[in-house]
């Protein structure tokens, strides 16, 4: 879930020169750099010509079809998968707060100990979570907005409160990149609103997030998005990146036209089908 | 206290049976726990069994019980390996050939006239034959998995949770596994002796089903687990002694009536309190 990771292709010695470039960012500018990666699985790239730069403090969009990379992007985020080609600093430790469907319901633990669950990652692996990561868990859980709910079964709540947990227990691992995947789906509007306000808090208070949606209209209020489709097609700020012909490379041509507003295209209503229920 | 509970006490064999029958009952009581929430309860079972032809030759040729089921639990563990790779059956149809197979061929020699009286105890156990020194190994063994499941606590909740929690332990959720079977073995060859091949997996398995019908976090559940394992042995025994029956089996027996008490009380709770949306 959390790790930390400055990772190159080529190492330090490698042919392809130093793996963390001080030329390029000063330590403490950015929090991600990522240059000509292609990262993928048994040799074979998944996600081609990555190349970004994230701050601090910022929500970044992360747009792209089912299979298109997001998830492998992640994956090379936390150090799991390693670069096949350029490199990776990633400068800050980071966790991803899968999807709630991932988790199970019937198990026996409550909100608390779930939000405990993400000290483990700042511990050694002898060392049990003690009092001070369970006053940071609950600190987290208020963070939340679920301080209430802490000796609540987890299985006890909603879709939206479960997604919230798993963030409360990504801040308890003290995480400055936090990486949701797909956290509104099956989300009812108000439990969106309040993620939405969550995810803002979060980013104002220093913390850069990184959310993977199919929905580009809500991505449109973030800092920045970017568009993978098996290879980056594009990153920016959304007003200035989001027109039609990124958006068809993205999801592969199938875009139609908000009428009175050409240029900016939206997605067919099945690409927001993609639920997890 | 009664007659009934006092008579048993003055027989020395009544009072090892059931210091045997306590530690047995608080080490799987405890492991029990992670084994039903980590769905390992066939798995289990399939150790026990797959470890049986180990025990029967090392009775035959007058080795220590504990180091045949050790090496008996090793060439299992192979040959499911062996087995899972080389078949296109499923891993569970894989694990049943091969552990039946290994059952068949211990029964083949327990049972063959040649085999020395006593052996036939290795599938139904000898409760009431247990020595003070298998007591002491007993508890030297359960506090070692006690242990080690104590510093591992936090880290198997996390990982029953969350598979993908991998990155946030620094434990890898294979090694947990591995770890977690290895004293699920450990613990099978301790209890073997006593309660027998056939009968080992219900101590491990029943009292923590028993537990999770009512509980709603793993303190609690490990803490009902333990008391019903003990609970049981103590019934279990007081019959045998006063109904004559077998001592493994009427201790198995108990913990049957146990577990439809806990799940009596854990369907009337779900209908009295429901679950809070």
């Amino acid at each position: 879930m959390a790790s930390r990771a400055a990772i190159s292709a080529d190492g330090p010695l490698g042919p392809g020169g130093p793996s963390y470039d001080e030329a390029v960012t000063q330590p403490g500018d950015s929090f991600v750099v990522a240059r000509g990666l292609s990262v993928g699985y048994d040799g074979s790239p998944a996600l081609t010509g990555v190349d970004f730069e994230i701050s601090q403090g910022v929500r970044i969009g992360l747009l792209g079809p089912n299979g298109g990379g997001k998830t492998t992007l992640f994956r090379a985020l936390t150090g799991e998968l390693k670069p096949m080609e350029g490199q990776l600093d990633v400068r800050v430790s980071s966790a991803t707060v899968p999807q709630t469907d991932r988790t199970r319901l019937d198990y026996p633990v409550t909100c608390l100990d779930v939000a405990t669950m993400g000290a483990l990652a700042r511990l050694p692996w002898w060392r049990r979570p003690g009092k001070k990561d369970r006053a940071m868990a609950l600190e987290s859980l208020s963070m939340v907005g679920l301080a209430g709910r802490a000796r609540d079964s987890f299985g006890d709540l909603s879709g939206g409160q479960r997604q919230r947990v798993l963030i409360a227990r990504a801040l308890t691992s003290d995480s400055e990149l936090l990486l949701l995947d797909e956290p509104y789906t099956g989300l009812d509007s108000a439990s969106a609103d309040l993620l939405d306000g969550l995810i803002e808090s979060l980013a104002d208070q220093g913390r850069t997030v990184m959310i993977a949606t199919h929905d580009v209209d809500q991505a449109r209020a973030w800092d920045l998005v970017l568009c993978l489709n098996r290879t980056q097609i594009a990153f920016g700020p959304p007003e200035s990146t989001l027109d039609r012909d990124v958006l068809e490379a993205t999801y592969g041509g199938s875009i139609v036209e908000i009428p009175g507003q050409p240029g900016q295209g939206v997605l067919p209503p099945h690409h927001h089908d993609h639920g997890g229920h | 206290m009664p007659d009934f509970l006092l008579d048993p006490l003055a027989s020395g064999t009544t009072v090892r049976a059931l210091s045997e029958i306590t530690v047995l009952g608080i080490v799987s009581g405890a492991i029990g726990c992670w084994i039903v929430l980590y769905q390992l309860s066939y798995s289990a079972e399939s150790l026990a069994h797959g470890l049986f032809p180990g025990l029967v030759i090392a009775a035959l040729v007058g080795a220590p019980l504990l180091l045949g089921g050790a090496v008996g639990v090793l060439i299992a563990a192979t040959l499911i390996v062996i087995a899972t790779r080389l078949a296109d059956e499923s891993a569970d149809t894989a694990i049943a050939v091969v552990i039946t197979a290994l059952f068949g061929t211990g029964v083949l020699l327990a049972l063959s006239p040649s085999s020395p009286a006593g052996i036939k105890e290795l599938l139904f156990g000898d409760l009431l034959g247990v020595t003070y020194a298998d007591v002491m190994i007993a508890a030297g063994f359960g506090a070692a998995v006690l242990a080690a499941l104590w510093v591992l606590h936090d880290r198997l909740l996390a990982v029953g949770f969350d598979k993908g929690s991998e990155q946030s332990l620094g434990v890898s959720v294979m090694t947990l596994n591995l770890i977690l079977l290895a004293l699920v073995a450990v613990t099978i060859l301790v209890a073997v002796q006593s309660l027998g091949n056939l009968l080992v997996a219900a101590i491990l398995v029943g009292p923590a089903a028993a537990a999770r019908q009512v509980t709603r976090r793993i303190g609690p559940m490990m803490a009902v687990s333990v008391a019903v394992a003990v609970a049981s042995g103590v019934v279990g025994i007081y019959a045998s002694y006063h109904l004559r029956t077998a001592a493994g089996a009427s201790v198995v027996v108990a913990m049957v009536g146990f577990y439809l008490l806990a799940a009596l009380a854990g369907t009337l709770q779900h209908r009295l309190f429901p679950a809070r949306q």
